[in-house]
């Protein structure tokens, strides 16, 4: 329902502030062009988004999962108590943080879910689940594929040189956003 | 040297999984195929929303909305073009992949808007919906202050994306 109310927003907006520029016969021209750069955009990313996307299958069939995991081992156990007394919602836990770093967001969901009803405790959020949710919105990922795919759709030479620079920023957003749940789990005591 | 890191990866992966005696091609034919699921299941958004997008540049109303609330982003050093993203990232990820897609062809993709466009679009999520999502699942009501804590990853996420590229990138 909320992407109804954006897109009549999104063309009612378009139509008033054309009105107001003057910038009619842009606004027309626009409709269809935009749509048929959707579809440009779409097929000139497929490449790339498939062979990373099977690329990143294949990081995980060779076992970068359970390498990552023994290195995550403790901080996640920090991050989560839960899981020293839970083996499987330790699974669970560091199979998800997994799957978003090889940016599986299938595989990562179910995985995340079925952690997030193991930590579970009534209808009311724990310490823990918000730190799940704030690790999950984060995002850290090793291979943006659909970004990187974007990049190169629109003839970027080198898509992936941006890889430091999200690493760090995905590193920053997520700590720091762990760091606001830990200071808000500290305020706020319901 | 780092001309051979994406052809290397190709490689190492292969060798890995070939020693470990798991059939390589037939995981990547997989994962290949998911990648496609996958954009299927985004072609129709992608194009209604790059509909949208491009009626908002055209009409002007993308340069009103980055023009008044340039002086917010300029403090914090985020890039002021890139405020419709910023504004629609936590809410849809097909609307800010269009978004971020169109400001990386308008200004280049090796431009620092483009580069910043593409380290936010990198490096955050879809907060709303991942909330909804998880929140839904296991049945919570009261979600306390994930909200506002999943909020102020995503606004450190954006001021990281700016000043790491420009630090990267100068």
């Amino acid at each position: 329902m909320l992407m109804s109310w954006i897109w009549a927003g999104i063309t009612g907006l378009s139509i008033l502030c054309a009105l107001l520029t003057g910038q009619g016969n842009a606004l027309s021209g626009a409709v269809m062009e935009g749509a048929q750069a959707g579809l440009t955009l779409a097929i000139s990313m497929a490449g790339s988004l498939c062979l990373w996307s099977g690329v990143c299958a294949l990081m995980e069939a060779v076992g970068i999962t359970q390498r990552l995991s023994r290195l995550m081992k403790p901080v996640l156990g920090r991050l989560f108590p839960s899981t020293r007394q839970d083996p499987a919602l330790a699974r669970d836990l560091s199979a998800n943080v997994c799957a978003n770093l090889l940016g599986l967001g299938n595989a990562a969901t179910p995985l995340g879910i079925r952690a997030a009803k193991r930590l579970k405790r009534g209808s009311t959020a724990t310490d823990e689940l918000c730190r799940l949710i704030v690790l999950n919105t984060a995002s850290i990922q090793l291979i943006p594929a659909s970004v990187a795919a974007v990049r190169s759709a629109l003839g970027c030479r080198t898509p992936f040189d941006i890889l430091p620079a999200v690493w760090l920023t995905s590193a920053l957003s997520a700590g720091l956003g762990l760091c606001a749940a830990w200071l808000l789990g500290k305020v706020c005591r319901l | 040297m780092t001309d051979y890191l994406v052809p290397g990866i190709l490689f190492l992966t292969a060798a890995l999984a070939l020693r470990r005696k798991e059939n390589a091609y037939d995981i990547l034919l997989g994962g290949a195929a998911e990648g496609m699921k996958l954009l299927l299941t985004i072609i129709p958004a992608l194009i209604l929303l790059l509909t949208a997008v491009h009626m908002l540049r055209a009409s002007g109303a993308a340069e009103l909305l980055s023009q008044w609330l340039s002086p917010v982003f300029s403090r914090f050093g985020i890039p002021p073009e890139t405020a419709m993203l910023v504004l629609v990232r936590p809410i849809s990820g097909s609307a800010a992949l269009a978004v971020g897609a169109e400001l990386m062809a308008q200004y280049g993709v090796d431009s620092p808007i483009g580069r910043t466009a593409a380290v936010m679009l990198g490096s955050t999520e879809t907060t709303f919906y991942t909330i909804s999502v998880y929140f839904g699942a296991a049945g919570i009501q009261k979600t306390r202050y994930t909200v506002p804590a999943a909020l102020f990853a995503d606004f450190v996420g954006f001021l990281a994306a700016s000043w790491s590229v420009r630090l990267l990138f100068p």
